[in-house]
């Protein structure tokens, strides 16, 4: 049995839930992030200027890790589906990969359902727009082009494709902001947009646009588990400096 | 609806558990092979469906004649020729080898050149969007290292290559385990969130 590994997720399990509870009791007290800042100012401005967000969720497969980083954008689009629901201009989520793309149908219609108005949800607001990744980027470019879009989501997996999708942002005047966890893509997304997610900070997102108290409980354990991996890393770096391993 | 709600994540989460148990619990592992044996399965029907939901998306703007709908036409009716011709002549034969050596590829080869000029034209913009020291040290850096790794036709520039290379096998090589590091952690705690069923991205709920 993998010992150490299953040790890991048990303490991560428990520190989530007990975080969770205590969360509850105290309000969470997050670092400024301009770029998520900008994100839920977006929300109200593209509701009031009647125009629309445009949700790209990558194009992570849940068979691999990379899936990880759509079920984050997932969970974010559901608050945003929430929140923009009853614009005359409802949201777009577009992914490239087919699962995620009916995942992301059936987030946004529970967000249409959590405000009450589930009759206003149109089946094809979430899209599949390519299979490849640069199938993908010309799909979900064509939606920023054409479908009167002020700012583009883009949270999750993407590779250096996600510069054409940035490139056609910057020429309709739409707003990027994103975070990838691919370190490529990541790169590409810090020199397109104006303020860019490093990182991690694309699991934040839910906690600052106020997903509920366990993505704030999930940021508190990250910390903590990020402290137990500095402490392991400077405790080798310390043994084998003095000869111990 | 709120017990499908319920129904849903009961299966949700004990398929998670069981496929997460199989890792650790070699007695778990062939209901884990199972389990990932029928998510595989799914995928493929999911193809299935988002090339409809395309389809669909795309022929419903070619009705609204929508701006753009030319693309969206063309769209619709190479799909529906490459889905017929590959049904008849199956994925082997001649012309759909064409269609992919002569269409796709290329297509795709053309949308890559055009990643190179966004790319240089996004280092050239990013000064005039961001001026701070992240920036220019992010410019700096790319720079340096690209004339580090470059094949000059004088050879390589005294000093530069091999700092170049102390700069992307130490600096940026730790840098760069430092972030999936925490995008590790950040997937470990989602995955953590589905499978205590307190993020649901299915089911409607």
């Amino acid at each position: 049995m993998k010992i150490i590994e299953l040790a890991i997720l048990a303490v991560s399990a428990l520190l989530l839930l007990a975080v969770t509870f205590w969360k509850r009791r105290s309000p969470a007290n997050l670092r400024d992030i301009p770029a998520l800042t900008r994100l839920a100012r977006t929300l109200g401005l593209s509701i009031e200027d009647g125009t629309r967000l445009h949700i790209s969720l990558g194009r992570g497969s849940f068979l691999d890790v990379r899936g990880g980083s759509g079920l984050a954008g997932l969970a974010v689009l559901r608050h945003i589906a929430e929140r923009t629901s009853v614009s005359d201009e409802p949201s777009i989520a577009s992914a490239g990969d087919p699962a995620l793309g009916l995942l992301a149908q059936d987030t946004l219609q529970a967000g249409y359902h959590a405000a009450g108005v589930e009759e206003l949800y149109v089946p094809t607001t979430g899209r599949v727009t390519g299979l490849t990744p640069f199938g993908y980027a010309a799909g979900a470019m064509n939606i920023s082009q054409h479908e009167n879009v002020s700012t583009n989501i883009l949270l999750g997996h993407f590779g250096p494709e996600v510069a054409l999708l940035a490139e056609t942002a910057d020429r309709e005047n739409i707003t990027v902001i994103g975070a990838s966890d691919d370190l490529t893509g990541q790169a590409v997304i810090f020199a397109n947009t104006q303020d860019a997610l490093i990182g991690e900070e694309l699991f934040a997102a839910g906690a600052y646009l106020g997903a509920g108290v366990s993505h704030a409980a999930s940021l508190t354990v990250q910390d903590i588990l990020r402290w137990f991996i500095i402490l392991a890393l400077m405790g080798g770096a310390f043994a084998k400096f003095a000869g111990m391993i | 609806m709120r017990i499908f709600s319920v129904i849903f994540a009961f299966i949700a989460i004990t398929a998670g558990v069981l496929v997460l148990l199989g890792y650790f619990i070699p007695a778990f592992s062939v209901i884990q092979v199972l389990l990932l044996n029928w998510a595989v399965i799914l995928a493929g029907v999911a193809v299935i469906v988002g090339v409809f939901n395309l389809a669909l998306v795309h022929s419903d703007k070619v009705r609204r004649g929508e701006k753009g709908s030319v693309y969206s036409a063309l769209l619709v009716v190479s799909l529906l020729a490459t889905l017929i011709f590959g049904i008849f002549l199956r994925p082997g034969h001649t012309i759909m080898k064409m269609v992919v050596n002569g269409i796709i590829i290329p297509s795709e080869a053309a949308l890559m050149g055009l990643l190179t000029i966004s790319l240089l034209y996004a280092a050239i913009r990013l000064l005039r969007r961001r001026v701070d020291l992240m920036s220019i040290i992010f410019l700096i850096t790319a720079a340096f290292v690209l004339l580090g790794t470059a094949t000059l036709t004088f050879g390589g520039i005294p000093l530069i290559g091999e700092a170049s290379q102390w700069v992307t096998q130490v600096l940026a090589l730790g840098g760069a385990r430092g972030i999936l590091i925490g995008v590790s952690l950040g997937i470990l705690m989602t995955g953590l969130r589905v499978l205590f069923g307190i993020d649901r991205p299915y089911g409607g709920n």
